[in-house]
């Protein structure tokens, strides 16, 4: 056995807990998983049914925490993991899924699924059996910062852009302020209109905000790789940032895992509740809604559907704010079926974006969210996920849709009534 | 051996260790299995209606929706079979008998036609699920030898009742012990297969509620 294969089978020992066993115990072979799964869905493959990609860890399990398996052991009546096994599985642990969590809400004894995804990562991550893809952007967020390298003078020169476009300071390390804001990679590259989108919305709400120079990058590679220790140091930034600084609330950007990886993961990894709340900025901006802080006007009159982002939504509960948010400036907001909690994936969560070996796969896989966007057939597609709004525009160009998408922020913002001094509408 | 001696004996000896087997493991295997615990959630949690380990436990028993027409026998056929066995493991008079001798409790039972109607229904609706089975790639590629075993030793106790009741086949003695060896093989083999799900789909069910539930997400 390899030093590091011995390493990855004592994680995949480690990670397996009551509910894993329990789980394991109940699987009665329904594949009822798989219906679940876009990538079972859109393909027909039975190899891509959700149970079936944690066969090693099942395996662990048989071997290490049952009375059976372990005499069957003993008496070398069974197989022994193997790097062979790992290496054949990195394709279906990585490639075929996105973390989405769709399949824990079908399976009928109750298993949950993507958390044993979640949890078999660390094993295949630290046996070396991740994509190099979603490995160098964990490797670039914890040496350069952030994923995509992108760097703080990166970020200063978006907030001098955004200070100009918008007339609106944009505050840097300020102490006491009452929210951090974050910033994920793919919005300061991709898409600068969510910084000047939030500059207007706290200048209208009045409230206080700060970035972070030490923690202004909200993406956490290392929880889509399935490397605790790395998400942990990539997380710490974030809370020591936000502790020296003293406010009140993170505020996670648009972006997905980046949600999970701070609100949930977070306090998890560091091993202690945090000193601050941590919101998602659709929760930031339906408080300021239902607060009257922030006032609209004008209404989208075209036909707008909202894709919810899987960590945000159904793995993030944040499940009704969106539609209140669309609700307030669109007057024709259609949702697509399965939308809420069963919606289905983009097909780029989870480091599959990241992965370039995946690209085919998750290109057929994106049928699923094509013929949910043909069932309602909308104008224009909203979102709050940087990443999937990345993978919905490759889609999109794939299969030669025409439909812009945008953000539910930026959309929000643009509708803002705003009055006097400097401020000007966004474009 | 004769007939005689082997109903004896699966009714005396035979119950007593395929009984004492199944309790053994029952119970071992719930501790090897919670004993494992799990770490406490320290993110602050949210509150959502509907979202919790107990509501989970109950909701799981419906279909998700979408899901009864993307695998309708899964389901019909399920639930059929399910509800059928519960039916004549504990509505079956001598059933009853059996285990108030055991236990002490009772409670009333349907008549034996109603009995024998069910019995039919449960047979036929596993025949439905063991050729979907066999038909559904996914489940063929999912299925091991013990899927194929585990759904002959449920099988095999309902069909020699039937044929035991109904005077077909064999004598009367000798299937109603067969029919008793049979139940008994079950008995032994639930706390070691995927059968378990009887007792683990509860602690499943709990764990994925309360663990979305933390998130404020109804699963
Ligand atoms: S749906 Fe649940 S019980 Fe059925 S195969 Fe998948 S994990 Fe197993
Ligand atoms: S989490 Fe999503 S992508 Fe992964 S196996 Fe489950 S349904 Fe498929």
């Amino acid at each position: 056995m390899s030093a590091s294969l011995e390493k990855g089978v004592r994680v995949l020992k480690e990670v397996i807990d009551a509910p894993i066993a329990s789980y394991f115990s109940s699987c009665v072979h329904c594949g009822l998983c798989a219906e679940a799964c876009l990538f079972y869905t859109e393909t027909g493959d039975p190899k891509y049914t959700p149970i079936h990609k944690l066969e090693p860890l099942r395996r662990v399990y048989e071997q290490e925490y049952t009375l059976l398996g372990r005499v069957a052991k003993w008496l070398h009546l069974s197989k022994p993991i193997t790097d062979a096994e790992l290496a054949e599985w990195q394709e279906l642990v990585y490639n075929s899924c996105t973390l989405c969590g769709r399949c824990s809400l079908v399976c009928p004894v109750g298993n949950d699924i993507v958390y044993m995804v979640r949890k078999l990562r660390e094993g295949m991550a630290i046996s070396g059996h991740a994509p190099n893809g979603v490995i160098e952007a964990t490797r670039r967020t914890v040496e350069l910062g952030s994923p995509m390298g992108v760097k703080l003078h990166a970020v200063k020169a978006q907030m001098k852009h955004v200070e100009a476009e918008t007339g609106i300071p944009i505050p840097l390390d300020v102490e006491g302020a009452e929210y951090m804001v974050q910033l994920s990679s793919m919005e300061i590259i991709n898409f600068p209109e969510y910084l000047s989108a939030v500059a207007r919305i706290m200048k209208q709400a009045g409230k206080t905000w700060t970035l972070c120079s030490t923690g202004f990058e909200a993406t956490n590679a290392g929880i889509q790789i399935g490397v605790s220790d790395l998400a942990r140091v990539i997380v710490s930034r974030i809370v020591e940032g936000a502790e020296r600084l003293k406010v009140k609330c993170v505020i996670s950007p648009e972006c997905g895992h980046a949600y999970t990886a701070i609100r949930w993961e977070g306090p998890n990894l560091i091993g202690r509740p945090f000193t601050f709340q941590v919101k998602h900025i659709l929760e930031v901006l339906d408080e300021f809604r239902a607060q009257g802080l922030i006032k609209t006007e004008g209404m989208e009159t075209d036909r707008l559907s909202f894709h919810d982002p899987c960590q945000i939504t159904r793995r993030g509960g944040v499940i009704q704010q969106q539609r209140n948010l669309m609700q307030m400036v669109a007057a024709n907001f259609v949702e697509m079926p399965d939308a809420g909690k069963y919606n289905w994936c983009c097909g780029g969560g989870g480091g599959v974006s990241a992965n370039e070996e995946a690209d085919e796969l998750r290109l057929s896989a994106f049928k699923r969210k094509k013929a949910q966007l043909e069932a309602v057939k909308p104008d224009r597609l909203v979102t709050a996920c940087a990443v999937c709004r990345t993978t919905l525009e490759e889609g999109l160009e794939h299969y030669q849709m025409d439909l812009p998408v945008l953000g539910l922020t930026e959309l929000i913002a643009e509708h803002l009534v705003e009055s006097g001094d400097g401020d000007r509408k966004g474009a | 051996m004769n007939e005689l001696q082997f109903l004896t004996w699966v009714r005396g000896p035979g119950l007593d260790i395929a009984l004492g087997i199944f309790l053994l493991g029952v119970l071992w295997r719930l501790m090897e299995i919670y004993s494992l615990g799990r770490k406490k959630d320290l993110a602050a949690p949210r509150h959502a209606p509907g979202a919790s380990g107990w509501h989970t436990i109950l909701r799981r028993s419906l279909p998700p929706p979408g899901m009864v027409k993307r695998s309708p026998v899964s389901y019909i056929g399920g639930y059929i079979f399910h509800v059928g066995l519960a039916i004549i493991v504990f509505l079956f008079v001598p059933h009853i008998k059996l285990i108030e001798g055991l236990t002490g409790l009772s409670w009333p039972g349907l008549p034996s036609q109603v009995i024998d109607a069910v019995t039919v229904v449960t047979l036929a609706a596993m025949v439905v699920v063991l050729v979907d089975r066999i038909n559904k790639p996914v489940k063929r590629y999912l299925s091991t030898f013990q899927d194929w075993f585990t759904w002959a030793l449920t099988f095999l106790p309902v069909l020699t009742g039937y044929l035991a009741v109904k005077h077909l086949f064999l004598p009367y003695t000798t299937m109603l012990a067969l029919h008793i060896l049979s139940a008994e093989l079950l008995l032994v083999f639930i706390p070691f297969t995927k059968l378990f799900h009887v007792f683990t789909v509860f602690g499943s069910r709990w764990y994925n509620g309360a663990i979305n539930g933390h998130k404020g997400v109804p699963v």
